[in-house]
């Protein structure tokens, strides 16, 4: 069984080396080799799933080592993979939702010609997360890690021939690297505290390392979940991110990416419960980023950044739910898990909307939908349910359990998390109703694209419907099935291990707030805009609105806080570098230059002047002669 | 009279010779100051033939003369080329290897 | 020299040979320091010509006789000839400036050779010999039977190596001094078409004045106007300014003379007296013009008593 670890992660590396360098003899069949191959490496999760089911509760964990490393002196790198229950979770999430994003892309990239590469990306996509989450150590995780930044660099960029494509993936790799260089400390901390950075050691040694080392690896490792998971204040590629076709928004959202930092800060409970610092730190940095991307979300018009706000919003749910410690770490993977699938049936169904409207992005130019495309229809409107947690689909067993956890968390700062939650849940239920209206119900408001086509919605084909269907069903059930029996719970709780907490409000309250908050949300929402009717163009707005628009100004304070100083840092540098290095360089260069200018002038091409030194050295000579004979 | 004394002659010959190779611009009287160097070197040969009772320092001083013969023939020719050429026999003027 | 006698191992020298030494050791460090020092070239090849002479006689009061004799044949007599003629080439009165032009180098030159002497003596003086061996033992067969058993024997390479040279330096020194002919030489018509067509008077140059008290290069003749011609004397003369010009002078003379003669001839006074002022002038200047006739023809009949 521990064989079939390493072959997780092969077979998609396998698919995705042969498509890329396979070239254009595969371009008929790259599609269907890519998807095959994900299909494979979730049935290889299934068969381990299974084993895994069939073993005790406490020896689930399945531990592989394949090679060593880099075996240097005292230092030891393994390439071994760590298969437990956390793991196995996130790997039938990402091969799952992984597989129906590669079948649904058959028929969204149909026209695109380099549909092969497209597929060879997605495989190296999965291939790196699957490492990220099998590795047994942090070294090799990092190695997934940057392979999932690599892999999502490309697939954001993937239309490189846009500029904007270009400039968000750009722009997605360089803030990822500022998380990357955070991971990369904490593990390099890691090395130096514990002399290894394998999990099992690291973690059981959390408690006795000290609380000022293990709060730098946990602010460390947090700035690198923030990083990948786009958590305030490093979360400005996610809207970017939009700019690569859709199934990668889909894959980047709900399979891997950005869970990678959710993953990351439950991996590194210990860690995190050994230092109640870095632990705050994590679940304000949760709320934040779950209003943030919240309020972000109510002002897009263009669909999938509105969707992109979304994800922010709920990931920010997870890390608050991460944050918490043992309360929340199995809700934070519960609703990491459930939003996968609704998440993924969302973009799914954004897609396809884009898809039958020429591309179009702007909710405000849709309206009315619900006829053209029922399927589509039908399965957007469970992901909405699901996420704004409509009672008995999936987000609302996830999402109800960490507004309780964050309730729980005790003292004012329960109350406060608490709020916030409640807070998200209201903008959360008032956004999505939002997309939901613009998209399907009200009248058309369509517009010819560029070239002057009209729009003729259609059901896109069933390649593209079947996947969005299997997760809308995910979105449904997928909770309850949780749910049941805390079975979720018991799977989970040997890993990240769970407390209850002592929560001022009883279950029922938070449950019926969260009710009453939600009715709010999408009352509003519908007074707004299922009442009369919208227009095609945006108003102005409030001032929120317009800085939410402008991603709550984001973009300008990074302008402003980094790259303004950095250029001016540049420029400082450049300056200095030409007056005081070139000046020291070229200074020397001078004043050897000028040195041999004065020593040229011995060089005078007088035959005398050589003679007379001739003459000189001979009379050395013969003095060094005799002094040689005296002593 | 010791023949040491022979040597001291050389000595000072060669010196003033070599003091005139450096102070003297003209190309001939500097080649005649080489000349004067290469005779109070054989004064020194003969000299020392004399000390040590052999005949292999005249020798020496015989194939210095035939030396010298060669390198004034061919120095004196240079100099006529030269002097053909610049119309002068000044070996400052033959400056041209400095910058 | 020969003083060195048969003796194994000797301490002195004859005192004839010291006092030679002495006296003929300051006329060579004299000579040579007066080669060093003369600002013409030729005076400072003679100066080191009287420093080789001394020297082969040193050769000769060492017992080296062949070199004695070689010496002053081959260096004084070639070496120091070749010199000159060179010398000569380059201009025999030609001085040098003995004004140094670079700077420092004759406080070089003399720190350098002070340093160097002393040195030298010092090494010298370092040998410490106080006892030699002459050349008594060596020379006994003869100087030059000597040397020319070790040319022969054990300096033969050497010494063929230094023929190789000599025809080496021969060869050399006519490669350097050759000058290629890098156009034909111009045939007689075309150095007379040239002469012709450059405008210089062809037919040779007139003749010099004559002047009866000697051949008289030297005066110009005189034009029909009675003006001396420069074209008549020779441009070595007329470029020295040793041109004697007598036309005034000898018109002066013949009028005097006519006087003289036309007071003999008229019974006028005695002879020695002074040409009258006012009547002789016009006559004078009628007779100069015959005078000049008079004395183009050569006939000058008594100039030796009017001599300047």
């Amino acid at each position: 069984m521990e064989n079939l670890i390493g072959l997780l992660v092969a077979v998609p590396l396998l698919g995705a080396a042969l498509l890329l360098c396979g070239g254009r003899r595969l371009d008929g069949k790259g599609h269907y080799i890519g998807t095959v191959l994900a299909a494979a490496s979730f049935a290889i999760g299934a068969v381990l799933f299974a084993d895994m089911l069939g073993r005790g509760e406490h020896d689930r964990a399945l531990h592989s080592k394949v090679f060593s490393w880099i075996p240097v002196g005292g230092f030891r790198a393994d390439v071994a993979f760590q298969l437990d229950q956390l793991s196995m979770t996130f790997v039938l999430l990402i091969t799952g939702v992984g597989t129906l994003i590669h079948i649904y892309s058959i028929g969204y990239m149909e026209h695109d010609e380099r549909r092969r590469r497209f597929f060879g990306y997605l495989n190296l996509f999965l291939a790196a997360m699957l490492l990220l989450v099998l590795a047994d150590n942090y070294l090799l995780l990092y190695v997934g890690w940057e392979g999932v930044g690599l892999a999502s660099y490309l697939l954001i960029g993937f239309w490189q021939h846009k500029p904007s494509a270009a400039t968000a993936a750009k722009k997605a790799f360089i803030v990822n690297r500022v998380g990357d260089v955070g991971l990369s400390i904490a593990i390099m901390l890691m090395f130096t505290t514990f002399g290894t950075f394998a999990f099992a050691p690291v973690l059981s040694n959390a408690g006795d390392a000290g609380e000022g080392k293990v709060t730098a690896i946990g602010l460390m490792l947090l700035l690198a979940a923030c990083g990948k998971s786009a958590q305030v204040p490093l979360q400005s590629w996610l809207g970017d991110a939009m700019e690569g076709p859709t199934p990668v928004s889909a894959l980047i959202h709900a399979a891997t990416m950005v869970t990678a930092g959710v993953y990351l800060i439950t991996r590194s409970g210990a860690i995190f419960n050994a230092a109640p610092d870095a632990q705050a730190a994590v679940v304000a940095v949760g709320a934040v980023t779950l209003l943030f991307g919240a309020i972000v979300g109510c002002a897009k018009d263009d669909i999938k950044k509105a969707l992109a706000g979304s994800t922010m919003s709920q990931i920010g749910y997870m890390i608050l739910a991460a944050g918490l410690g043992p309360i929340g770490y199995v809700f934070a993977i519960m609703h990491l898990v459930t939003h996968g699938f609704f998440k993924a049936g969302l973009f799914l169904g954004a897609g396809s909307v884009m898809h039958a409207m020429n591309d179009e992005v702007d909710m405000r130019k849709y309206g009315g939908l619900r006829k053209y495309m029922p399927v589509t229809f039908v399965t957007f409107g469970l992901g909405y349910l699901a996420i704004i947690g409509f009672p008995g689909l999936s987000g609302f067993w996830s999402k109800d359990k960490i507004i309780e956890a964050a309730f729980a968390k005790g003292g004012t700062e329960g109350w406060i998390l608490g709020g916030a939650a409640l807070l998200g849940a209201a903008i959360t239920a008032y956004y999505m109703t939002r997309v939901m209206l613009l998209t399907f119900f009200g009248e058309k408001r369509w517009v010819p694209d560029e070239e002057g086509h009209e729009p003729h919605p259609h059901e896109s084909p069933s390649s593209m419907t079947i996947p969005m269907i299997v997760l809308a069903v995910g979105s449904v059930f997928a909770g309850g099935l949780f749910s049941l029996n805390d079975a979720f719970l018991k799977w989970l709780e040997p890993v990240t291990g769970h407390s209850h907490g002592d929560s001022p409000l009883s279950a029922a309250a938070v449950t019926g707030g969260t009710m009453v908050v939600l009715l709010i949300g999408v009352a509003l929402a519908w007074a707004q805009y299922g009442r009369r009717p919208v227009p095609r163009t945006a108003p102005r707005g409030s001032l929120l609105t317009r800085a939410a628009r402008r991603d709550l100004l984001q973009d300008d304070f990074n302008h402003v806080a980094l790259v303004k100083p950095g250029q001016y840092l540049t420029r400082g540098l450049v300056y200095v570098d030409h007056k005081l290095v070139d000046g020291v360089v070229n200074g020397t260069a001078a004043s050897v230059g000028g040195l041999s200018g004065r020593l040229r002038k011995l060089q005078n091409g007088y035959a005398r002047t050589y003679a007379v030194s001739m003459f000189g050295g001979t009379a050395v000579l013969i003095a060094a002669t005799l002094l040689m004979r005296a002593v | 009279m010791n023949p040491v004394n022979y040597l001291y002659l050389a000595a000072l010959l060669f010196t003033i010779g070599a003091a005139g190779v450096v102070i003297r611009r003209n190309a001939i009287v500097l080649f005649m100051c080489v000349e004067l160097m290469l005779n109070a070197c054989n004064l020194a040969f003969v000299t020392f033939s004399r000390l040590h009772g052999n005949l292999d320092g005249q020798i020496i001083a015989f194939f210095t003369m035939v030396v010298a013969a060669a390198e004034v023939v061919v120095g004196l020719a240079i100099i006529v080329t030269i002097f053909r050429s610049r119309h002068s026999a000044s070996v400052d003027d033959a400056s041209l290897m400095k910058l | 020299m020969s003083g060195g006698a048969l003796a194994a191992a000797a301490s002195t020298t004859s005192t004839g040979e010291a006092l030679q030494f002495w006296v003929l050791g300051t006329v060579a460090v004299i000579g040579a320091l007066c080669t060093i020092l003369m600002r013409k070239a030729v005076h400072s090849a003679l100066c080191l010509a009287g420093t080789m002479i001394v020297l082969a006689v040193f050769y000769l009061a060492n017992g080296a006789y062949f070199l004695g004799v070689v010496q002053i044949v081959v260096y004084t007599g070639a070496i120091m000839m070749l010199f000159l003629f060179v010398v000569m080439l380059v201009g025999v009165t030609a001085a040098d400036s003995l004004k140094e032009t670079l700077k420092g180098q004759r406080w070089l030159a003399a720190l350098c050779g002070l340093g160097f002497g002393i040195l030298l003596c010092a090494g010298i003086g370092n040998a410490s010999l106080t006892t030699w061996n002459g050349l008594g033992q060596a020379n006994s067969g003869g100087n030059v039977e000597g040397l020319a058993s070790l040319i022969f024997t054990k300096y033969v390479f050497a010494f063929e190596i230094t023929g190789a040279l000599l025809i080496t330096a021969a060869v050399g020194a006519m490669v350097l001094t050759h000058r290629e002919r890098t156009e034909r030489a111009r045939t007689q018509r075309e150095q007379s078409e040239a002469r012709v067509r450059s405008g210089r008077n062809v037919p040779p140059l007139p003749a010099p004045g004559v002047y009866a008290r000697h051949n008289a290069v030297d005066i110009p003749g005189l034009l029909p106007d009675g003006t001396p011609s420069d074209l008549t004397v020779n441009a070595t003369l007329r470029g020295r300014g040793q041109i004697r010009d007598v036309s005034s002078e000898a018109l002066a003379e013949l009028a005097a003379l006519e006087q003289r003669s036309q007071r003999w001839l008229g019974r006028k006074g005695n002879g020695t007296g002074k040409p009258s002022g006012g009547a002789g002038k016009p006559g004078a200047s009628e007779n100069g013009e015959n005078g000049e006739d008079g004395e183009s023809a050569g006939s000058a009949p008594n100039p030796r008593g009017v001599a300047k």
